[in-house]
């Protein structure tokens, strides 16, 4: 009985079209629509930042939105990052070298984080990572190699 | 775990918003969805109607009008934090908003989101009350003004009719020589606050408090203003161990008893927090006008 409605999503560059209920979130539609599982869903309400996603540009936390809500925009998922499919984007090359995840669970909602709080504040301070990255909670990690991969990756962007 | 079955509407304009509200029961007003969607998708809500204000034209403005700073009810939270007019002149919510939740849910959550949902520890429901903030609210009989003293009616209940929304709230600006503070204390950055202190100040030249304002939040369903104390500071000189007597009497304002934190806890950072935020307050009288 659930209400459908189509809708038009830019999803990492590629326009994607769908029939979706309406009460189906963003993360749902990118990860059982669209088969982009690098969202990843962990409270389901908007606590754990795992399914951070960046929505016109900006990070939203995706199990928060309704799919119906991305009709007409552009949302960009962490399989979006990379540049192809042979390269790592200097973010996810300096997370591998500093070993900046364990599991990997919180991983892409940390990456889409970082990918906002980069662009609008290339060289930012340990501190300032990590009030940026409290939205987003790692179980493993203790954040330690998280923000020191964080701050080299500002520096390789800053360089490039 | 995903939200309840309900239909969707995604109106353009605030006049079909009424016309929903008015024609549909059990209906519910989704904003920045920073409350509403956790809400649904644990299910404390089951709304048949869920009325989407995300594509309503004209909400989300930030303009100065007869002193005071005008806001559009669906300003997103980052719009405010990132005004330089709110900067300028309402450095309080400015101050107040870099605590208000993650960026990622302030690129979402709204102003009016955040006034109309009534958290007792929202930030921004703190700095309405510190600012005798008036709210615009539209229904099927036109627009209405609300001073926000009266809008929480109880808690998390706004002064709503079922036919109405929130369009605009308007917060008076200070002088420009004004002190302000906004100091929370809460366990993990970005957690609703367990007790919030927003204080603001005008002195004279000889140093004397002229003017002054001091709300706390979390303590009970409502913002509570301390009155009493506003009064006393009139005529006072602001200094460390005269404010300790001052907001001693706090502690007796009545307060939560949660899974958080007892009454007690919150009625000694409400003395503490009062104290720290008038301090901070005073110390930056004049300030912006030197820079």
């Amino acid at each position: 009985m659930s209400e459908m409605r189509t809708i038009a999503v830019t999803v990492n560059g590629a326009r994607r079209e769908a029939a979706v209920p309406v009460r189906e979130t963003l993360a749902d539609f990118l990860r059982h629509r669209l088969s982009l599982t690098g969202t990843h869903l962990g409270c389901e309400h908007g606590v754990c930042g795992a399914c951070t996603v960046l929505f016109d540009g900006n990070s939203a936390r995706s199990c928060l939105m309704l799919a119906v809500q991305a009709d007409g925009h552009e949302v960009m998922t962490v399989e979006g990052i990379a540049p192809d499919a042979d390269t790592l984007h200097p973010l996810q090359a300096a997370f591998h070298d500093h070993h900046g995840l364990q599991c990997g669970f919180c991983t892409p909602g940390i990456l889409t984080t970082l990918i906002e709080l980069l662009r609008d504040n290339p060289d930012p301070t340990e501190h300032e990572i990590r009030i940026g990255l409290s939205g987003n909670l790692c179980r493993c990690t203790g954040y330690h190699n998280i923000v020191v991969a964080a701050l080299d990756a500002a520096k390789r962007m800053r360089g490039s | 775990m995903k939200p309840p079955a309900f239909s969707y509407h995604d109106p353009r304009s605030t006049a079909d918003v009424v016309g929903l509200l008015a024609t549909l029961d059990n209906a519910k007003l989704l904003a920045g969805g920073q409350s509403l969607m956790p809400m649904l998708n644990i299910r404390f809500v089951l709304p048949d109607h869920v009325i989407d204000l995300n594509r309503v034209d004209g909400l989300s403005t930030i303009r100065e009008s007869n002193g005071a700073l005008e806001i559009g009810a669906m300003t997103r939270q980052r719009d405010i934090e990132f005004s330089d007019l709110v900067r300028r002149r309402c450095p309080l919510m400015h101050e107040a908003i870099a605590q208000v939740g993650h960026r990622q849910t302030r690129n979402r959550g709204t102003l009016g989101g955040s006034l109309c949902h009534l958290d007792p520890a929202a930030e921004l429901v703190t700095v309405a009350a510190a600012l005798d903030a008036t709210l615009t609210v539209t229904g099927k009989s036109g627009a209405r003004s609300i001073d926000f003293s009266v809008f929480p009616v109880a808690y998390m209940t706004p002064a709503l009719e079922p036919d109405e929304l929130l369009t605009a709230a308007a917060f008076p600006c200070w002088s420009e020589r004004h002190g302000f503070a906004f100091v929370e204390f809460s366990r993990r950055h970005g957690d609703f606050a367990i007790v919030a202190a927003a204080a603001l100040l005008e002195e004279d030249d000889g140093g004397k408090v002229t003017r002054a304002s001091v709300t706390l939040g979390g303590m009970r369903p409502a913002p509570a203003r301390a009155r009493e104390l506003e009064r006393a500071l009139v005529g006072e000189k602001i200094a460390e161990q005269r404010l300790r007597e001052l907001c001693e009497p706090l502690r007796q304002l009545e307060a939560i008893d949660d899974i958080h934190a007892p009454a007690s806890y919150r009625q000694q950072l409400a003395t503490v927090l009062s104290r720290r935020a008038l301090l901070k307050a005073h110390q930056r009288i004049g300030a912006r006008a030197r820079s």
